[in-house]
């Protein structure tokens, strides 16, 4: 079942194409991983997917009964986020507005879900606490059970684990990989880590000045796979 | 003593009017100040003073019986295009806010010098900008006026409550999954306009948006999840505009800065128990 189309797609911003018909699909069950030096467009392609931007060009659908309010997403943090006075549970519930409709107050199936993803990321515990006292790893995890509220289908995350440090990095990236594999979440995500694409990816989107999109497997074994995962594993992030 | 003084006082309706209208527009501002002071918009409730200024102006010069029919309508107006152009506009938000808002102010002062009858012009512009004694000097009408729509912003308040924390929190992951984000923003947009316009009864078009800002900021200083934040905030401007008015009526001080220093007073207060509070 496919979720998403993306055909001939053109994007950019402020009236400066970056990226230029772009082909790709995303089907039930995948672990998409979109790679790419920066400034190759990766947050602005997820931006556009979500509808937070319009293509220059091209066709986005969304198909297999996807609607966009059953969509999860995960956005790199806002300054306005760093001092905000909000406790996590707070957080977490307004993923559930989505699904709500013109009802203005949660129901008890909102919370119950709400506590149900708070005990999935571990932070249960921390449910009462402010979010702007939390490290970038937990402030993480509340941000991924409140994209959970919002989804039981598909989530878009946008560098999650940026900023990290490496053992919150390898936990965020376990994390997502147990949703993708246990609960059968489709996921797609952009980073610059390629290693870890390597590693939880089964498909790889690479955008550039060439593209690629296709299986991991056959993303090793590219001349463009190979020529941009060398120095990375060459170095220390394997 | 004093409270026989206050009692005297109570007995004439428009000290009756003048603190039920106070406590109900404190109780407006403040709320939604949480969410303006956390979106960066702070200075917007000061650019929007000043357009209500001009407007006010402008219904003096035509000479409207009900000035509010123009000074509401004109301020909502403004409202939306500030916020509108907050987010993605050649002009940027601040300097969007501050053009509009010293444009007003300085068209509508001229217009009042030109135009005006009164032989006081000085003493008028003072009244608006500061609010001076305006708020003793309510029609019945007027009180009802304010009673209407604090009640309405109030309503609508507590409907959207939810969305409005999303909408503050966290514009994109709203927008992304299907909130209709700009609508949420529209209502921020008109329900401040309407706050302004009120307040402007209260303390004058220049204090306004310390009504707005201070019992947010100090309730932000202690509390640390977003619903006893508002409800703090919501208990301290009220709490400030009571202590302010009745100060001002047993002192004889203008009402709309003796509102404010109160709440500078307890923003400092507020302040030192943060830190106490982070301390330990």
């Amino acid at each position: 079942m496919t979720y998403l189309t993306c055909q001939n797609l053109c994007l950019g911003y402020e009236g400066r194409e970056i990226l230029h018909d772009l082909n790709f699909s995303v089907n039930a069950g995948d672990y998409l991983c979109i790679v790419g030096e920066n400034g190759s467009g990766k947050s602005t392609l997820i931006k556009t997917v979500l509808g937070l931007r319009e293509p220059f060009a091209g066709y986005i659908g969304y198909d297999g009964g996807l609607r966009q309010t059953e969509i999860g997403y995960l956005p790199q943090q806002t300054d306005i986020q760093r001092d905000f006075p909000a406790s996590v549970r707070e957080i977490v519930l307004s993923g559930c507005l989505s699904s709500r409709g013109i009802c203005p107050f949660y129901r008890a199936e909102d919370k119950k879900r709400a506590e149900e993803n708070m005990e999935r990321m571990g932070i249960s515990e921390l449910s009462d606490r402010c979010y702007r006292d939390l490290s970038g790893g937990q402030q993480q995890r509340v941000l991924l059970a409140r994209a959970l509220c919002a989804t039981k289908k598909m989530l878009l995350l946008d560098e999650p684990v940026s900023g990290l440090d490496p053992f919150a990095t390898a936990e965020m990236y376990r994390l997502i990989a147990e949703l993708n594999r246990n609960d059968g979440i489709t996921v797609l995500m952009v980073s610059h880590d390629i290693g870890a694409a390597l590693t939880y990816a089964t498909h790889i989107l690479h955008i550039g000045s060439r593209i690629f999109f296709g299986k991991r497997e056959e993303y090793e074994k590219s001349e463009m796979g190979r020529s941009f995962s060398a120095p990375a594993k060459g170095g220390d992030e394997g | 003593m004093i409270f026989s003084k206050l009692a005297l006082y109570f007995q004439y309706p428009f000290v009756r009017y003048a603190l039920i209208v106070g406590v109900l527009i404190a109780l407006c501002s403040s709320l939604l100040g949480v969410s303006l002071v956390l979106k960066r918009f702070s200075f917007i409730g000061d650019g929007l003073s000043h357009v209500a200024f001009g407007a006010m102006a402008v219904a003096a010069v035509v000479g409207l019986t009900n000035d509010m029919l123009l000074i509401l309508p004109i301020t909502i107006l403004s409202a939306v295009l500030l916020l509108r152009t907050g987010q993605n506009a050649k002009i940027k938000g601040d300097a969007a806010v501050a053009m509009i808002s010293v444009g007003a102010l300085a068209i509508g002062y001229l217009l009042m010098n030109i135009f005006s009858t009164s032989s006081n012009i000085s003493g008028d512009v003072c009244t608006t900008l500061f609010g001076a004694t305006s708020i003793l000097t309510l029609s019945k009408e007027k009180v009802w006026l304010c009673i209407a729509l604090s009640l309405l912003v109030l309503i609508l308040f507590l409907i959207f409550y939810h969305r409005i924390f999303a909408v503050t929190f966290d514009e994109s992951f709203g927008r992304a999954t299907g909130m209709k984000v700009g609508l949420y923003n529209l209502l921020i947009a008109i329900v401040t306009a309407v706050i302004i316009v009120l307040a402007m009864n209260l303390v004058g078009s220049l204090l306004i948006s310390a009504l707005i800002i201070f019992p947010a900021l100090s309730a932000m200083r202690i509390f640390k999840s977003f619903r006893s934040v508002t409800v703090c905030s919501a208990v301290l401007s009220v709490t400030c505009a009571t202590l302010g008015i009745l100060i001002a009526i047993l002192a004889g001080t203008p009402v709309g800065s003796t509102i404010v220093a109160v709440d500078i007073a307890v923003f400092g207060v507020c302040y030192i128990v943060g830190l106490v509070k982070e301390g330990v």
